[in-house]
């Protein structure tokens, strides 16, 4: 019985009916009765307009002067089939004449019309609610699936399509639950009242527009059937289409080195073309369904006053009559329509919800107890592993483990060697529990991995592939990711946070979407061994350094920026190591290896735009990325009266560029060094040089100074070594940079700040900050020599592990992308490494590295795989480099898919088998 | 000035001028290295004022094999055959040399015939000197086991 509840708690209905009734029975129920209770009301402001025409307008009952007519008057008698009786009256109501009359009829009409409007909002708003908490639900446990689905399943589906049905297509599902069971009630409950009203006027107009309603109802549906198929189409093509578009953006390499732009270019317009044709059928026929549609509805009016009029004529119908019943008839459409319209969306909602709920049944779903949620301390792995006749297969059907029995000791470092794809890899997959068995056990003292639950071998084993995925966010969200497994400190909310926090609660759960805390506390420190948010930056420190990454985040945090209002503490030291570091750079020998910015004097290693915009900036400023800057720069230096100075500068710089450039060949490696122009300006400025040839700065076009200025712009006189610079042209630009500073307009004052050596600056790096300056050209070994001394200030200032913590929040990108693929392996094996695993798997990771650090790498984890008490932590390496496994305790060696010797590695070379053949 | 070194001597001034340019211009402390024996070689280099001295390290003592001075070109066997470095060359003083970079050094020759027949002279030099140098050493080992 159990189980029975459970399998109905966790797949999906079939059909979209059940989906939404199974959640939403209750709010369905109430919000039907609201609908009902609405009727009346909507009722009476139909029957209003007959009696304000028939009485007050018309007349009757006001046929003498001072007549006056029954205001308000409430009475109920019971229908004929209840043996019928005299009205009995609740509420005599008022004697009014006729102008008041008039008045409090139309008030009551518009105090109807409001209830009803009110009726409608709050209907609609309710529907939409419970649409949105629908969708969310559906969007949640389609997630929840795609968390849940065996791993194999993901080798055929394409990740684009899965986030296109999760985001796209399950929207007007949501969208339709709202409105599944009202809108019939509702719409059908309005086209009912209202054809009974008509009816109630005259019988023959009611079997008129009674007729024509039956028409369209029958009609137009037989018409959509084929839209219907359409529709299907129309998924399914766009679907794909996102599938293909999100393959070509990961394959854009592909496409690039083979030439195949063109053919995916076909490819696209193809299956633009087909989702073309279909969609232009199906708009085709939407708007002929819709021209059927409205002359339907324009034809019943044409026979309401055709006969409604002949009947008025012959007196068997009065003119108020006839208007209700006209009025009443403009409501019957809608209504209908919208009906037609709900039906349609019904039949297309159910093709959506079983497209997209097929893709989502697999087979073999993980048992969500597997993934349950523990806040417990979990206890060791166990012993041994113990694999008996272990079998895999692909689902092509070739072997890819055969029958391998061993035991592996959770203490023990175990080496997996043979060529590739021998086994090991499918070996170390298996007891990561990403591949599931064929044949054969694989177990953990006596429990089956299967069955074990993700909270024991999630946390206890560590597990590092060969191609790393990581996620979008800092370098420290990547490592720490390993060890969020459950919200374990809550976080406290005060006031209006926890106000709004119980509500997230509650909206949670009427979605029955989980309500775990994202906002809190999710580092497991326990299972990373410390204490607190510091010790767990050592930790962070001791793992990079196993894995040789320590230096490059060290980089990333030189490279990275703070924001001294948030950290002044720091912002305070880093100052304090930037007054130090010039304090020794003013000594032998690194006077001359560097050049510190001085506000008053000229930076020789700078360029001439950085000397007088003197600051970093938004956006690159070297290379004219920030136009407002370079225009405001450009003024000044005519203020200055510069640019004629730079002008003739810049002519030099061009034809000796044009003289040494312009008959090598593009792609030339010269090119590169070449910092003024780009190869393909070379030509432009050849023409720029003839035609200023004898034409001085008066003379020349607005445009030509600026593009002649421009190359000064980054002339450096010690690297580029032209002699163009000297005392007096120093001195001027030491003035525009003054005039530069003082004048900055304020639109321009968020863009750039100044270089102040008493000030940190906080658009600049961390290491522009401490050494606030330029290392000099041409000074042999000087760049080294300084960077190894501002490590040396940083380390004398206590500031590495801070810069450390900078560089964690380094961004790394779509899937890692900005780090080398090596970093990305390094930083996949911190990240195993920090949870203290009891047993490391590694399956060929590292293979980005060369030899030498690979060895490094490896020694480093094997020492680094114990416990605080001594005893190892177990290892699995499946190495691609079988000379390494004589660093290990025990080597399996695999070949075609066995297990072909298993033996301590000194033994396996004596026995000068398969592992001394791929040793030596 | 490049034309005065030997193995430039040749190649018109116009592109010597450019080679000058796209080249670093480096200064070295005495004591310095422009190259440790075993390393890499990424570029060769153009002594223009200074001396050095060619360093040959074996089994950790320094033994001085000659040394260079102006005009000279250093570096250039690691850059054209990929070896590493076979000499640390060290600046007696204090040394300017134009830096020029592998890529560079490597088109230079492909592109200058004349170039290469210079390097070819230079290293047979170097050759010659050595096996007659090398002839000489069997000899006294000869009179010395002899």
């Amino acid at each position: 019985m159990a189980t029975e509840k459970q399998k109905d708690d966790y797949s999906l209905p079939e059909n979209v009916f059940k989906f939404a009734w199974k959640h939403t029975k209750k709010q369905q129920i109430w919000v039907l009765s609201i609908v009902l209770l609405s009727m009346p009301t909507y009722f009476m402001a139909l029957d209003l307009p007959k009696r304000i025409v028939n009485g007050p307008i018309s007349g009757q009952g006001f046929e003498f002067a001072g007549a006056k007519g029954t205001f308000l008057n409430i009475s109920v008698s019971l229908p004929d089939w209840l043996g019928g009786s005299e009205p009995i009256e609740l509420f005599s109501g008022f004697q009014l004449d006729r102008l008041p009359m008039l008045i409090g009829l139309c008030t009551v009409f518009l105090g109807l019309v409001i209830i009803n409007g009110l009726f409608k909002f709050y209907i609609n708003t309710y529907k939409g609610r419970l649409g949105e908490r629908m969708l969310r639900r559906l969007r949640y446990e389609l997630i929840d699936r795609v968390l849940r689905f065996p791993i194999p399943v993901f080798k055929r589906i394409k990740p684009a399509e899965v986030s296109s049905m999760v985001k796209d297509e399950v929207e007007p599902i949501g969208g339709f639950i709202g409105d599944a069971f009202v809108t019939p009630v509702f719409l059908g409950g309005q086209a009912i009242t209202a054809m009974a009203f008509i009816m109630m006027q005259s019988f023959w107009l009611g079997l008129i527009a009674g007729g024509i309603v039956l028409v369209q109802a029958i009609l137009i549906p037989r018409l959509r059937r084929r839209l219907i198929e359409l529709g299907r189409q129309r998924q399914l093509t766009a679907r794909q289409l996102s599938g293909r578009v999100g393959e070509l953006v990961e394959g854009i390499s592909s496409v690039h080195v083979n030439d195949t732009s063109n053919y995916e270019r076909a490819e696209a317009s193809s299956r633009l073309g087909k989702i073309f044709s279909i969609r232009y059928e199906l708009f085709q026929r939407k708007f002929f369904v819709k021209f059927l549609n409205n002359f339907l509805a324009q034809v019943t009016p044409f026979l309401f006053y055709l006969l409604g009029g002949y009947y008025a004529i012959t007196g068997r119908l009065d003119i108020g009559q006839l208007i209700a019943v006209i009025a009443a008839y403009k409501d019957l459409p809608g209504p209908i329509k919208d009906l037609i319209n709900w039906d349609q969306q019904r039949l297309d909602v159910q093709v959506k919800y079983s497209q997209v709920t097929d893709q989502f049944h697999v087979e073999d779903m993980l048992d969500p107890l597997l993934q349950s949620v523990t806040f417990d301390k979990v206890g060791p792995l166990g012993e041994k592993f113990s694999v008996s006749s272990l079998t895999v297969t692909d689902d092509s059907g070739t072997r890819l483990l055969d029958s391998v029995s061993t035991i592996l000791p959770i203490h023990e470092h175990v080496a997996i060697v043979g060529s590739l794809n021998s086994g090991g890899e499918t070996f170390a997959d298996v007891l990561a529990r990403l591949l599931p068995t064929t044949a054969g056990r694989a177990k953990i003292d006596a429990d089956d991995l299967e069955n074990l639950p993700q909270w024991r071998t999630g946390r206890r084993i560590g597990y590092v592939p060969a191609d790393v995925s990581l996620f979008y966010g800092t370098v420290g969200d990547n490592l720490l990711y390993g060890l969020k497994h459950a919200p374990f400190r809550p976080r406290e909310y005060q006031g209006e946070d926890k106000k709004r926090r119980l509500w997230e609660i509650a909206e949670a759960h009427n979605s029955g979407n989980c309500d775990l805390d994202i906002n809190a506390d999710w580092i497991d420190y326990e299972s990373a061994g410390v204490e607190d948010y510091n010790g767990l930056i050592n930790k962070t420190m001791q793992v990079l350094n196993v894995v040789n990454l320590t230096g490059d985040i060290m980089n990333f945090g030189l490279r990275g920026t703070i924001d001294p209002a948030a950290k002044p503490q720091l912002a305070e030291k880093i100052m304090t190591a930037r007054r130090e570091l010039g304090k020794r750079l003013s000594e032998e020998p690194y006077a001359e290896m560097v050049e510190l910015f001085d506000p008053e004097a000229y930076t020789n290693q700078a360029t001439i735009a950085e000397n007088i915009i003197f600051g970093t900036g938004s956006g690159n400023l070297e290379n004219g990325g920030n136009k407002a800057v370079y225009a405001y720069l450009h003024k000044v230096l005519s203020e200055e009266n510069l640019d004629r100075d730079l002008f003739e500068m810049g002519r030099e710089i061009a034809s000796t560029v044009i003289e040494l450039f312009a008959d090598l060949p593009p792609g030339h490696p010269f090119f590169e060094q070449l910092s003024f122009m780009t190869a393909e300006e070379i030509p432009e400025y050849q023409v720029l040089l003839n035609r200023l040839k004898g034409v001085g700065f008066e003379q020349s076009k607005p445009q030509d100074r600026k593009d002649l200025v421009r190359l000064t712009f980054s002339y450096i006189e010690p690297r580029h070594r032209l002699g163009l610079m000297d005392e007096a042209l120093c001195a001027r630009l030491m003035h525009a940079r003054r005039n530069f500073r003082d004048n900055l307009p304020d639109d321009l004052s968020n863009e750039i700040e100044f270089y102040d050596p008493d000030t940190y600056n906080s658009m600049a790096s961390v290491q522009d900050n401490i050494l606030l300056g330029r290392i000099a050209y041409g000074v042999a070994g000087g760049k080294d020599t300084i960077l190894s001394l501002i490590r040396q200030v940083l380390d004398e200032h206590d500031l590495h592990d801070e810069i450390f913590t900078v560089g964690l929040d380094y961004e790394v990108g779509t899937g890692g992308k900005r780090l080398t693929s090596g970093q990305r392996q390094k930083l996949a094996l911190a990240r195993a490494l920090i949870k203290q695993p009891d047993y490391l798997i590694v399956n060929r990771a590292l293979v980005a590295l060369d030899r030498p650090s690979q060895e490094q790498i490896l020694e480093n984890v094997l020492a680094y795989s114990k416990n605080e008490d001594g005893s190892e932590r177990g290892v699995l390496w499946v190495l691609a480099n079988p000379a390494m496994g004589k660093r290990f305790d025990r080597v399996l060696v695999m070949k075609e898919a066995r297990l072909v010797e298993d033996g301590a590695p000194s033994e396996l070379v004596r026995k000068n088998g398969e592992f001394a053949k791929l040793v030596a | 000035m490049l034309r005065r070194v030997p193995l430039f001597s040749q190649i018109d001034p116009a592109k010597l001028k450019l080679l000058a340019f796209t080249s670093e211009r480096m200064t070295f402390q005495a004591g310095q290295d422009l190259c440790k024996q075993g390393d890499s070689g990424d570029a060769a280099y153009v002594i223009i004022n200074g001396d050095a001295d060619v360093i040959v390290e074996q089994g950790g003592n320094e033994i001085v094999v000659a040394r260079v001075s102006e005009n000279a070109v250093i570096g250039e066997i690691a850059v054209l055959c990929e070896i590493p470095r076979t000499a640390t060359v060290r600046a007696m003083t204090r040394l300017d040399a134009l830096r020029i970079d592998k890529e560079h050094f490597l088109r230079l020759i492909r592109e200058f015939p004349e170039m290469a027949v210079e390097v070819m002279r230079e290293l047979a030099d170097r050759l010659t000197k050595t096996t007659a140098e090398l002839t000489q050493a069997r000899n006294d080992l000869k009179e010395l086991a002899g």
